[in-house]
C-alpha cells in the first residue's frame, strides 16, 4: 500500500526552525562549557533567535503565506500576530529579569532553553491546523512551563508550585485528548477543516462529539486560567519565581487564545450557540473571581494571578458573540493586557532587590523616593483598571463595542461592574505608592535591559491609549482568516 | 452476537478515564497515585483513538496514539521529576501536605 505524501514545503516553517534549532544548539553548545559563561552565552543566544524569528515573521507575513504538511501547519497572517505577541512575551520576560537571574543563580543555560521550548509549543498552537499539531504544541509548552515553575529546586514553595502546576495541567491535558478522542470518532477527522465540514454537513451532531466538544473547551479553559479552572494559577504565580511567573502570565495564555481561536470558531463553528454558552458562563465567573478574589490579597503575585484571571474573563466576552467585531477585540485586548503585565512584573523585579517587592505593603511611599518608577506603576495600573485615556481602556472598550453590537448586553454590563469593582485593588496599590509614608530606602538601580523593558511597556500603553490607529489596523489585517 | 464490538472499547475507555478522574480528586494520600491516574486517562484516550481509527478503518487515530505514548512518556518523567525534587526540600508526598501555598 503506498501512501500518498503531501507536499511539504518548510519556508512557512521558519521561524520555528529557528527558535527550535537556537534551542537545541544552545543546550548542545552549553556542554562546553562551564555554568556561568553558558548561561550568558544561552541568554543572548536566546534573545538573537527570538529577534530573528520576529524578523522573519514580519517579513513573512507580507509575502505568501500559505499551508504546509497538507494544513496541519497554517502560518496565516493571524498567527503571525499571535506569535509576534510570543515573540515579546518571551523576549521581555528575559530583559527584565536579566539581573535578577543572576542573583537568583537562575542565569543558567537550561532556563533559557526551555524558555525557547515554550516559546516553541506556543507558536506551533498558535499555527495548528489539525487537533494532533495542537496537541504536541501545548505539550511542548506546558511541559517546558512546568520545570520553569519549579526551576528553583532548593526552594521548597517552587517546588509545589511545580507540582500544582504539573498535576493540575496533565489532568487538563487528559481531558482535552479525551475531547479530541471523542471528536475524531464522531466526525472521523481531527484536521480542523474536516471536523468543521463534518459537523457542518451532518447537522446533527452526536451527544459524544458534544462532550468532546466541552472537554475540549475545558482544557483550553484551564492552560488560560479562565475560572473556575483557576485554582492552580494564584499558587503558581506565588510559588515561582518573579522572572518565571512573568514569563508564564503572557505567554501561555496568548498562545492558549490562538488556540481557541483555530478550534472555536473554526473547527466547532458550527456548534457556536453550545460553545457561545460555555464561553458566557466562563467570561462570567473570571470576571467575578478576578474582580472580588483579589480584593483580599497582600502578596502582589497573587494579586495580578486574579487580576490575570479577570482580564481573562474580559477578553472571553470578546469570543461569546462569534463576530468579526469581537475576534478583533480580542486580539487587541491581548496585546494590550501583553504589555500592562511585562511592565507591571519589571516594576517588580527591579523593586524587588532589598527583600522588596512580595508583599503589596513593601511597596509603601514609594513615589516619595522614586517619582519616576512610582508614576510608571501607577500608570500601569490605571490601565489595568481601564480608565482612559491608558490603552487598557481602549481594549475594554472595543470588548464592549463587540458584545453590544451582537445583543448581548447583560454581558458587557457585567464586564463594566467588574471593571468598576476591580479599580478598587488596582486603586489601591496607588493610593499605597503615594500617600502611604516610606519605610524603605528604594535604592535599588535599574538596569539597563529592566529600564528598556519599562520604558517601552509604558510607552506602548500611553501611545495605544491616545493613538489606537496602528494597533487597530495591524489587527484588522491579522484577523483577516475569520472574515 | 457476544462478538466485542466499538462501543465495549468505548465504555472501557470511559471506565479508565472515569477511574483516573475519580484517582486525582479523591486521593488524598499519594502523589505517585495521581502519576499513574494521569497515565490512566492518556491510556482511556489510547484505547478509544484505536477503537475509533479501527471502526472508522482510518489510520489517523493510531498515529495519534503514538504521538500521545512518546507525550506520555515525557509527561511521566517530568513528573516525577518534579516530585523528587519537592520530596528533597519537604520530606513528603502527602498530598495533604502539599499546603504551602493557598490564599
Amino acid at each position: 500500500m503506498s501512501v500518498p505524501m503531501p507536499e511539504i514545503n518548510l519556508v512557512p516553517l521558519l521561524p520555528e526552525i529557528v527558535i527550535a534549532l537556537a534551542a537545541m544548539g544552545l543546550l548542545l553548545a552549553g556542554a562546553w562549557r562551564d555554568k556561568e559563561s553558558g548561561g550568558t552565552l544561552a541568554g543572548y543566544g536566546a534573545m538573537a533567535a527570538i529577534l530573528l524569528a520576529a524578523v522573519i515573521t514580519w517579513i513573512g507575513a507580507d509575502v505568501k503565506m500559505g499551508e504546509t504538511f497538507g494544513g496541519m501547519f497554517i502560518a496565516d497572517p493571524f498567527a503571525a500576530f499571535m506569535k509576534m505577541l510570543m515573540y515579546a512575551g518571551a523576549l521581555f520576560p528575559i530583559l527584565m529579569a536579566w539581573d535578577t537571574l543572576h542573583r537568583l543563580e537562575m542565569r543558567t543555560l537550561e532556563y533559557f532553553v526551555l524558555i525557547l521550548f515554550a516559546l516553541l509549543g506556543g507558536m506551533i498552537m498558535a499555527s495548528s491546523g489539525d487537533f494532533l499539531t495542537l496537541y504536541l504544541g501545548l505539550e511542548l509548552m506546558s511541559l517546558s512551563i512546568y520545570v520553569l515553575a519549579g526551576y528553583r529546586r532548593d526552594d521548597a514553595l517552587a517546588n509545589e508550585a511545580g507540582l500544582k502546576y504539573f498535576v493540575l495541567g496533565s489532568l487538563a491535558s487528559g481531558l482535552f485528548l479525551y475531547g479530541v478522542s471523542l471528536i475524531y470518532g464522531g466526525t472521523g477527522g481531527i484536521t480542523f477543516t474536516a471536523v468543521q465540514e463534518a459537523m457542518g454537513a451532518g447537522g446533527t451532531t452526536h451527544l459524544g462529539t458534544r462532550l468532546g466538544v466541552v472537554l475540549v473547551a475545558a482544557g483550553m479553559a484551564f492552560k488560560i486560567a479562565a475560572a473556575p479552572f483557576h485554582m492552580w494559577s494564584p499558587d503558581v504565580y506565588e510559588g515561582s519565581a518573579t522572572p518565571v511567573t512573568a514569563f508564564m502570565s503572557a505567554l501561555p495564555k496568548i498562545a492558549g487564545f490562538a488556540a481557541i481561536y483555530r478550534v472555536l470558531p473554526g473547527a466547532f463553528a458550527s456548534l457556536h450557540e453550545q460553545w457561545g454558552v460555555i464561553l458566557q458562563f466562563l467570561s462570567v465567573v473570571s470576571l467575578a473571581v478576578g474582580a472580588l478574589a483579589a480584593i483580599p490579597q497582600t502578596n502582589i503575585k497573587r494579586m495580578l494571578a486574579y487580576s490575570s484571571v479577570g482580564h481573562v474573563g474580559y477578553a472571553l466576552i470578546g469570543l461569546v458573540p462569534g463576530s468579526v467585531l469581537g475576534y478583533r477585540a480580542v486580539m487587541v485586548y491581548l496585546a494590550i493586557y501583553l504589555f500592562m503585565n511585562m511592565g507591571t512584573f519589571a516594576l517588580i523585579l527591579v523593586l524587588g532587590r532589598d527583600g522588596i517587592g512580595e508583599s503589596i505593603q513593601d511597596y509603601r511611599g514609594l513615589a516619595h523616593k522614586r517619582p519616576v518608577l512610582a508614576a510608571i506603576m501607577a500608570l500601569l495600573m490605571f490601565s489595568m483598571a481601564g480608565i482612559p485615556p491608558l490603552a487598557g481602556f481602549i481594549g475594554k472598550l472595543h470588548i464592549f463595542m463587540a458584545a453590544v453590537n451582537a445583543g448581548h448586553v447583560g454581558l458587557a454590563l457585567v464586564g463594566v461592574l467588574a471593571s468598576a469593582v476591580a479599580a478598587f485593588y488596582y486603586l489601591r496599590i496607588v493610593k499605597i505608592l503615594y500617600f502611604e509614608q516610606p519605610e524603605a530606602a528604594f535604592q535599588m538601580p535599574v538596569g539597563g535591559f529592566s529600564g528598556l523593558v519599562i520604558a517601552v511597556s509604558a510607552l506602548l500603553v500611553l501611545v495605544w491609549g491616545v493613538q489606537p490607529g496602528r494597533l487597530l489596523a495591524w489587527v484588522e489585517w491579522s484577523v483577516t482568516p475569520f472574515m | 452476537m457476544s462478538a466485542v464490538g466499538l462501543h465495549h472499547y468505548l465504555i472501557l475507555g470511559a471506565m479508565l478515564f472515569v477511574v483516573g478522574l475519580f484517582g486525582i480528586f479523591l486521593n488524598r494520600k499519594n502523589v505517585i497515585i495521581i502519576l499513574m491516574s494521569i497515565e490512566l486517562i492518556l491510556l482511556a484516550v489510547n484505547i478509544n483513538f484505536v477503537a475509533f481509527s479501527k471502526y472508522l478503518g482510518d489510520a489517523t487515530g493510531q498515529i495519534f496514539t503514538f504521538f500521545v505514548m512518546a507525550v506520555a512518556a515525557a509527561e511521566a518523567a517530568i513528573g516525577l521529576a518534579l516530585l523528587v525534587a519537592f520530596f528533597r526540600t519537604r520530606a513528603t508526598i502527602d498530598v495533604e501536605e502539599i499546603d504551602s501555598l493557598k490564599g
